[in-house]
């Protein structure tokens, strides 16, 4: 095997609001039957990359529950394996992870022990379909010592980005971190290759220095040092990163060119089997475009939104626009629009939840109304 | 050396001819059921949801979809280091190899695979039914009895009691006379195929009726004689859930039940999941035209058109203008654009062409197979191409890849089969 795969999933924000309260960005459900990490745990397996760990600073449990049986993405072999990190888990003296490079530094036993030649970064909480295979063989293709995946958004509105200036080549000219005024439109969007010694001669340097994170410490202050290439990907690519995000990328799920990609293409995206029965739509049940799971029991009108798994739904319930996560319940003649219903919130007969499409509703988990 | 309780050796060798086309080339307990299922998943996850972690599975009739379906066991978690689930089907012995000649005869083929895990009693089960049951509660009435061998009986109704194997029970349970499909029933107290015997016991019963009978059977042989030889026979009874689903009517019948709005059969139950080997959890997409009543719809599904009282199983394509009532449809089917389809049932990775009629005129039994299609329900088996344009009528069997060519003037009359 050529790579061997780090997904950071770091990431708590507090744009999320009361959505990441008990949850890892990269347990966000995202398209009715899936977490945000599945992406990131497909897109490795199926690139061949069967050797995974998964550092996590927050709210580990949801994470831990999700990937604790790596078999569903094909993670458990003998040669190969799905590893979850946490600061608690390695350290005595209990302090978090101080940055994205401290984190794998922590961890730097994992690709002392490896022997694959390149290690691939990358994120849990991206949704987009990616082929590492072709990133590799573009970084050994350019002989680089780096390689960002990045992403040409045609906007100068990039400041919540790294922002990559390329040369003819690909090859990274600038880059600068969340810029007050973008003088290109490329991004870097945070997933990297890199040789495994290279990296753990970089993270061991870092460490020495006092210095923490990738982007300032590895990209930014080596850029002239060590041949870092962009690798350009223009697909599909959506990155969780505030409520009206999140809940764009669920209905992006109702466009067929989405569900094309991620539901009808081979290799298939993987997540944790549920072991739900089918779907149950009863003699009231009226259902427009959207997207409905295992186990949802629908009497009611269901319009433009996404059901997660064993939601039921009243007779003479309206639910429209909203994303309903698993386990919720509501009950008759209610009406839920431009909402976000986070898992086992009860909605009682008769309430109703309605939200605008600039503001969206959100009711926290296990919330009852 | 290994020492297992109780292990369960499941009888799944069987064709099922009675569904006619279905299982043409399918093994009956290989063929899906309530959309998302195949029929073995019911004995095989209610033997991991009763703790038993040992299963072996007798193959024989077309085994490629169940032998694939089983796999190493991972969705029933009977991915075990020691036991879990092993695929047994006949096999060569010395310079000659038999096939599995009757139930009996192919348990008596796997002793040393039996002999292997060192088991107090053997679960004996078939691959035909459909429930829920706790096989630990009948092992702990076995255990009580002091049972050479429980059987698990059902009450049926007294006028169908015919087509049944029968047991007349003394009042402490014990089973005093068994009669496989009595003119006369003497009690409604049908078998359900479940047996728990005992293994030294059935061990040495196997090894003297096979010298015996060459067809050696439970219910014709080894049962009887058991009660005759006044050994510890009883009933188990059972009242819950139950369905025989052998014939087309059944099947269809035990099908339509899940749709009603509180079905009989709970597959919601968080305690007693029935599992399945599905390779993808996809979601399902409902259309803007879509209409979507009394039915059960399974992952992948996508539906633009109208779906009424239906069954459809995973990564079914229903275009927009196609109706579907009455009926069930399974996986990886394809339905185009503006057919019909009444009271049929279409089998796995089928393609329907447009406006094509199906389940249409007079309801007249099939002119060869009566016996198997009279109830109007047509039968379309796997990987059938239906063309479009054609009008078919009810009780007609279809399979293989039809052409319009072989529709008269673009019709099937009912009754017809088109077999390619």
């Amino acid at each position: 095997m050529r790579a061997i795969g780090i997904i950071l999933a770091g990431g708590k924000r507090s744009t999320l609001g009361v959505l990441t309260k008990q949850r890892n960005l990269a347990a966000m459900p995202i398209g009715g039957s899936y977490r945000a990490i599945d992406f990131a745990l497909s897109n490795l397996s199926n690139s061949g990359i069967k050797k995974v760990a998964v550092i996590s600073q927050y709210s580990a449990r949801s994470l831990a529950d999700h990937i604790g049986s790596s078999k569903w993405w094909d993670f458990g072999r003998k040669k190969t394996g799905l590893f979850l990190f946490t600061p608690h888990m390695i350290n005595q003296d209990g302090f978090g992870f101080r940055g994205t490079a401290d984190s794998i530094f922590q961890n730097i036993e994992f690709l002392k022990k490896s022997n694959e030649p390149y290690v691939v970064i990358t994120s849990g909480e991206q949704i987009f379909r990616l082929d590492y295979e072709k990133v590799i063989k573009y970084h050994e293709q350019k002989n680089a010592d780096i390689t960002i995946v990045c992403k040409d958004l045609r906007t100068f509105e990039v400041e919540d980005y790294g922002v990559i200036g390329l040369d003819d080549d690909n090859k990274m000219t600038d880059f600068e971190e969340k810029p007050l005024n973008p003088q290109y439109t490329t991004v870097s969007l945070g997933m990297y290759v890199i040789s495994r010694e290279l990296l753990i001669k970089l993270l061991e340097e870092l460490e020495q220095d006092g210095r923490y994170s990738i982007v300032n410490d590895i990209i930014i202050r080596y850029r002239k040092k060590l041949k870092i290439y962009g690798y350009l990907f223009d697909d599909y690519w959506k990155r969780i990163r505030d409520i009206n995000e999140f809940y764009k990328i669920n209905m992006d799920f109702l466009t067929p060119e989405v569900r094309n990609l991620f539901f009808n293409t081979y290799p298939s995206i993987s997540t944790k089997a549920k072991d739900e029965p089918p779907a149950k739509f009863n003699v009231q049940a009226k259902v427009v475009n959207s997207i409905i799971s295992g186990g949802d029991i629908i009497n009611g009108n269901i319009e433009n939104s996404v059901l997660f798994r064993k939601v039921f739904v009243g007779e003479g319930t309206v639910v429209r626009d909203s994303i309903i996560m698993e386990g919720a319940t509501i009950g008759k003649g209610c009406v839920i629009e431009n909402a976000i219903l986070d898992k086992q919130v009860f909605v009682s007969d008769g309430q109703k939840v309605i939200g605008t499409k600039d503001k969206i509703i959100l009711l926290e988990k296990r919330n009852i109304v | 050396m290994n020492k297992k309780e109780m292990i369960a050796m499941l009888l799944a060798g069987g064709q099922g001819s009675r569904l006619g086309i279905l299982t043409k080339q399918i093994a009956k307990p290989a063929v899906m059921f309530g959309g998302k299922y195949r029929i073995i998943d019911f004995p095989l996850s209610n033997c991991i949801n009763s703790g038993i972690d040992t299963v072996g599975v007798l193959t024989q009739y077309e085994p490629l979809l169940l032998t694939k379906h089983i796999g190493i066991g991972i969705p029933w978690d009977l991915d075990r280091r020691t036991g879990g689930v092993t695929v047994l089907p006949p096999f060569v012995k010395g310079n000659e190899g038999s096939w599995y000649s009757g139930t009996a005869n192919a348990i008596y083929h796997n002793i040393r695979y039996i002999d292997e895990y060192n088991p107090k009693y053997i679960l004996v089960l078939s691959g035909d039914h459909v429930y829920k049951m706790d096989y630990s509660a009948m092992l702990e009435e076995h255990k009580k009895n002091n049972s050479d061998a429980t059987i698990a009986v059902i009450e049926v109704p007294l006028d169908i009691a015919n087509q049944f194997g029968i047991m007349n029970t003394n009042e402490e349970g014990r089973i005093v006379e068994f009669e496989e499909k009595p003119e006369h029933p003497k009690s409604n107290l049908a078998s359900m195929g479940i047996y728990i015997f005992t293994w030294d016991v059935l061990k040495e019963a196997l090894i003297k009726d096979n010298k015996i009978h060459e067809q050696s059977d439970f219910g014709k042989h080894i049962i009887p004689d058991m009660i005759e030889s006044q050994k510890n026979v009883f009933a188990y009874r059972f009242n819950d859930y139950w369905r025989d689903i052998g014939t087309i009517d059944a099947y269809w019948k035990a099908n339509m039940e899940l749709t009603h709005t509180v079905p009989v059969f709970n597959l919601y139950d968080e305690f007693w999941k029935i599992y399945t080997n599905i390779e993808h959890q996809l979601p399902q997409y409902v259309g803007e035209k879509a209409v979507l009543q009394q039915s059960l719809v399974s992952e992948g599904c996508e539906i633009y058109g109208q779906v009424y009282n239906s069954v459809l199983g995973p990564k079914v394509i229903v275009e927009e203008g196609a109706v579907i009532s009455n009926s069930i449809i399974m996986s990886e089917t394809i339905v185009r654009r503006g057919a019909h389809l009444e009271t049929c049932i279409v089998s796995e990775k089928c393609d329907i062409g447009e406006n094509t009629q199906i389940g249409i005129g007079e309801n007249v039994p099939h002119i060869n197979k009566p016996h198997i299609y009279s109830t109007g329900i047509t039968t379309i088996g796997d990987n059938t191409i239906i063309p479009g344009d054609v009008k078919i009528g009810k009780n007609c069997e279809i399979g293989g890849h039809t052409l319009k060519e072989h529709y008269v003037n673009g019709n099937l009359e009912s009754g017809q089969s088109l077999v390619m």
